[in-house]
Order: C-alpha cells, then structure tokens, then sequence
C-alpha cells in the first residue's frame, strides 16, 4: 500500500504537467469551495460578533409585555411583579452559566437631564447595583465608583458616560460638578466606558441599522437613590454576563425563567425575557447561508467536471501500460492488486489536486478579504474534508479504469506495444 | 511429471470462421528437463506457451501443471500458479521504465507478500546470481538488451520456481549476449530447474537437451539428447 502510494507519486511527479492539468477541476473545484465556506463562516463569526461585542458576554433580561420591553414611564408598576431581592440574586448567580448578575432600574428617552441650561437630549437614567459595571464590562476612567455609603445614605451621586460627559459638559471636567435629574441636583463623581472599545464592523447599509446602537448619552445614579427621582419599587431588569459565548443563550432563559416564577400568574403577558442574541444571530446566520449554500452546490459542479477529466486520464493512463499491466499479470499479481494500484493512482492525484485546491482557496480567501473587505475564517474542517471528499472523487472516477485494468486479458496486454 | 498435456486444441474465432491454432498436442515434460519448442512464425508455438504459461486457455483438453488442474481454477488462483510455479521470460525482456534493477526484480516478491527488507535481500541475490551485482540501482535505460534479459531472468527466478518459460529470450540479442543467456539457462537447469523455451532459432534450440518441433498447429517429437552417463 505504501510502495503504491509512492510510486503513484513518482508518477504524478514523473508526469508533472500532465498530472497538473488533470487535477486542475480539482484545485478550482476545492479551492471555490473553500473561499466560499471561509467568506460564510467569516460573515457568521462577524454576525455574531457584532451583535456580541467583544466577548463581554452579557445579556439583558427585561420585564416584557408580549413582544416588547414593559415601560414603567407609561404604565406604571405591573400588578404582581416584585422587586427582585438579593436572594433572588444569589439564586440566578449560582447558576452554572452565570458569572455575574446586576439588578437595574431604567428610563431611556428621559428628558429632564440638565447640567446649567445644557439638556441631555434623550438619555437613558439607569439606576444601579454595585454590581452593574462588573457586569456590563464597564470601568470608570475618570473619578470613582459608587461605594457602599453611597447607597446606605441615598446619595445624590452620579456616573456619566463619554457621551453623555461630551454633551453636557464639553471639554470641561465632569467631576464635582452638579447635574439636575428630574429636578434634584446629583453631583456627578465620575466618568465610565467599556473596559473594552467595540466598534462593529459595518459592510453595508444594512449593517448599520443592524448594528449601530448611537446612544444619545447614559447617567448612572445608584438604585438607592432611584425612588428620588422616580418612584419606590420598581421591578428591576437584570443584566447577566455569562461564562462564554455559547452560555448566553441558557444563562439568559434560565435567569428568565427563576424570574418568572416569582411573577404572579395573573399577569401572564407580563414576563421576564431574555435578549437572545444568539438567536438573533443565528437567525442573521441563516440568512446568509441560504444564499451561499447554493453557491457550494454550483462549486461542486467544477468537482465533477474534475472528477471526469481525472477518469479521462486515468483511462489512457491504462491503455498507455497496458503492457506494465500485462507483465504484472503475468508475473502473479492479482487482480485485486492492479486495482488497488490504479485507485491509489487516482486517489494520490485527486488528494494532491484537494491540497492545492485548499492553499489556493485560503489564498483566494485572503485576496478576497484585502480587497472588498469581506470577513473571512478559515474553517479546518472544511479543508480536512474537502481533502478527504477530492480523495473520494478519485475513488470513485477511478474506479471504472481500475476495473478496466484489473479485467485486462495479460496476453492481449503483453502483445500490447 | 511436470507438465502434462493431453488433446489440447485451441481454435480462434476470426468473423464467421473457426481457425484451429492447436490441434491434439500430448506433450510431458519431466522436472528438470530442458525443452525447446521450435517452429516458424505463425506454427501455433506462441499460443503454445501461453498455454504452458496459464495465461490463456484451451479450447478443449486437459492441462496439469506441476499437479495442478488449472484449467478448473478460477483467475486469482491461476494467478499464484503463475507466481510460485513459473518464471517468465521474454523477448522483449518487459521491464518497468520507471523502476531499477532491483525493484524490478523484487516486484514479483511484492505479490508473494514479502516484506521489503526480506525482498531487497533476496533480489539482490537474484541479481548477483546473473552477474549484476553492481548494476541494481541501474533503470532499464541504462542497461545493455543482454543486462536487460539478465534483469528478467532474476526476476523469473527470484520466487525459485520450477519452470523457467521463455519466449524467443534472445530474439533481441546480439550472439555474444544470445550466449551469456544460454550459458545461464543451462547452469539453470544444472540446478534443477524445468526449462521450457520457445524459439525459431535452430543454434538456439541446439542449447536444449529436447527439442519439440510445431509446425501448423501439430507437434513432433525431433531428438532426445541422451543423458550424459
């Protein structure tokens, strides 16, 4: 078996530009393929990415009604939903999915953020645990962070983020200076960003509104001192940073689903639920996959045309040694053996053209992506296996000239010149 | 009894027409005789030793080959007769191209499942018996036509088989090679080895010890050098 495989490549070798065109189709054949799997499962990754951000793994559960976030601004307090406990707390964090959970209490679109005759257009207020910006991967860059004391004494202090810093106060320093919220005066004590930057990479239109979240500025106050600018017991939303990526999806319906059972059954279309961005992602994924899965089926057309021209080869290949083939008939070897030497043939010269077909794929992958900007991953499966799929197209194209060369009569073949 | 034939008749069929190429050979060759089977071109001595060489059949009669019915035997079979009972030798000496001296000889070991490092030993051997002790990395390109033969009769004689079969061995040689080959068949059959070999060459069959005229399809007996007492 070995002996065969090397003289099979002595052959390709002895025969290089023979052997090069014949598995051309191949290379092509694999190498379309490979670019086209590596442009899907690039765009996949960037899917989810994007949606993502960069690995903080957090995701949002908020009290719902039917499809959409409930909103305490126009309905009030719902009947039946608690305000979450620590207890409750400790419970969603002790799941195995979970690393970290923070409670929350929001407006978005607030009006009645000023800082002297300067208005926050349209921020969000989140009213915070000490948790929060573990959580959520934020860190504050300028200043410090709400401490103990701060809750246990309802505290007017607040956080702002860059954007809101920026709108309100310019180039000037945030810190010590005094904001108004909802009419009471909050001394902000510091300035908070994402530990880590994300900008989502945006190829189209469409990525844009999918992607882009413009925030018009965020304030952070503790949740102590939530109810003195809004109101005593507001159910909060969670936030909850899973232990990796593919636990955001259990880390979020688990925690929705130790929530609900504290919220009274008379609301039923009141609901804790999870942003599933792995869903969404997923959704967006196939998507995309629809449309490129077609473009595989026509790549493997150019591996069927290989696969005949590698038959074609092969067929003259056997009426070129005959006589080889009529000697080794005549010297003892069975007909199992020249059919094994014809398929390791066929096979060697189809996986040699898969090998190539992969360098160039990845190449072409690579072109692709320094041009158009198309995100590409190489996926070592897929080039694992169209190895193994190009080894199978010689097989199975070489199995009719093997056949043909093992039935060979040798006198006829010996005669043969 | 080596071989045995009894009322073999081979017939090819050309178009509508029925041609007889072999009619009713009886032929016995003891082990360790040397035959020489002669005739013109055309006389049936090819098929003759295609017969002898199991490679083709007849069309009727029956055929035992060192104790074998191979007639009744299916190809795979047939197959290892060819490989441990005969060595073939031919003309056109039917080397690999691509393969040395060595490989070449060794390849009938390859179908014998030997291993390699047992094979080169012994196909090294093989090659040092013909007097090519220094040409085994040699191809075929680079060997005279009577190393060429010599290549080919080590590897006839490479699995030790009984019978050496050869067709016109030295049809493609000069007389001085034509001689180193006879010498090394006789020192062959001297070792005991059956030597059946094809020719139209009258000086070539004198080499033999019998020699088996065929001539139309029909043998005929000619000489029987008596044993040296």
């Amino acid at each position: 078996m070995i002996e065969n495989i090397r003289l099979s490549f002595q052959g390709v070798w002895s025969h290089k530009m023979r052997s090069f065109l014949t598995m051309l189709g191949i290379i092509i054949g694999i190498a379309s393929i490979i670019s086209i799997v590596s442009t899907i499962q690039g765009t996949n990754e960037q899917i989810k990415r994007n949606l993502i951000g960069s690995g903080n793994n957090t995701v949002s559960i908020k009290l719902s009604q039917g499809e959409y976030d409930y909103e305490i601004a126009y309905n009030g307090i719902p009947n039946g939903v608690p305000v979450i406990s620590e207890s409750t707390r400790q419970e969603i964090l002790a799941l195995d999915e979970v690393e970290n959970v923070a409670l929350y209490t929001s407006r978005t679109y607030a009006d009645g953020v000023f800082y002297q005759n300067t208005a926050l257009q349209g921020a969000n207020i989140y009213g915070i645990d000490a948790n929060y910006f573990d959580t959520a991967g934020y860190i504050v860059r300028t200043g410090r962070q709400f401490i103990d004391s701060d809750y246990t004494e309802f505290r007017k202090v607040a956080i702002v983020d860059d954007v809101a810093a920026t709108a309100l106060f310019q180039d000037a320093n945030p810190l010590g200076k005094t904001i108004e919220i909802n009419q009471e005066p909050f001394i902000v004590v510091g300035v908070a960003q994402q530990s880590e930057q994300f900008e989502p990479v945006i190829n189209s239109i469409e990525d844009y509104y999918m992607y882009t979240t413009e925030s018009s500025g965020t304030v952070y106050i503790p949740s102590a001192s939530w109810c003195i600018v809004y109101q005593y017991d507001e159910p909060q939303n969670v936030l909850v940073k899973a232990v990796s990526t593919e636990d955001m999806s259990a880390a979020g319906s688990k925690t929705a689903d130790i929530l609900n059972t504290y919220v009274s059954a008379d609301n039923s279309d009141i609901q804790y639920r999870a942003a599933d961005v792995l869903e969404t992602a997923r959704n967006l994924q196939e998507l995309s996959n629809a449309t490129n899965n077609q473009l595989i089926w026509i790549a493997s057309i150019s591996l069927l045309v290989g696969g005949i021209g590698v038959m074609n080869i092969m067929l003259v290949s056997v009426t070129e040694r005959t006589s080889e083939i009529g000697l080794k008939k005549a010297i003892g070897a069975k007909k199992r053996r020249i059919l094994g030497q014809f398929l390791t043939e066929a096979a060697v010269l189809t996986s040699l053209g898969g090998v190539i077909g992969v360098g160039v794929g990845i190449g072409l992958s690579e072109a692709i992506n320094r041009i158009s900007g198309t995100p590409i991953a190489i996926s070592v499966p897929a080039a694992v296996g169209s190895v193994i799929f190009s080894m199978m197209i010689g097989i199975i194209f070489g199995l009719l000239p093997s056949i043909k060369a093992a039935n060979l009569n040798p006198i006829d073949a010996l005669r043969h010149e | 009894m080596i071989l045995k034939m009894e009322h073999i008749y081979k017939d090819y069929i050309q178009g509508k027409m029925i041609v007889p190429v072999l009619k009713d050979i009886n032929l016995e060759v003891e082990e360790g005789e040397y035959v020489a089977i002669m005739g013109p071109s055309g006389s049936g001595k090819s098929t003759l030793m295609n017969i002898i060489g199991c490679l083709d059949k007849p069309t009727k009669g029956t055929f035992l080959l060192d104790g074998q019915r191979v007639l009744e035997q299916k190809d795979n079979q047939v197959a290892s007769v060819r490989l441990r009972s005969i060595g073939f030798v031919f003309q056109n000496f039917q080397l690999l191209p691509r393969l040395s001296a060595l490989d070449n000889v060794a390849l009938p070991l390859i179908y014998a499942g030997i291993k390699k490092r047992e094979r080169r030993k012994r196909a090294k051997l093989a090659l040092e018996r013909v007097g090519l002790g220094d040409r085994l990395n040699f191809v075929p390109n680079q060997l005279s036509g009577g190393q060429k033969q010599r290549v080919a009769i080590a590897r006839a004689m490479v699995n030790n088989p009984k019978i050496l079969l050869a067709d016109e061995p030295t049809g493609a040689l000069d007389s001085k090679s034509s001689h180193q080959v006879m010498e090394l068949f006789e020192e062959l059959n001297h070792e005991g080895v059956t030597v059946i070999m094809i020719t139209h060459d009258a000086n070539v069959a004198k080499c033999a010890k019998r020699i088996v005229d065929i001539f139309d399809g029909e043998i005929s007996e000619r000489s029987r050098k008596e044993e040296a007492v």
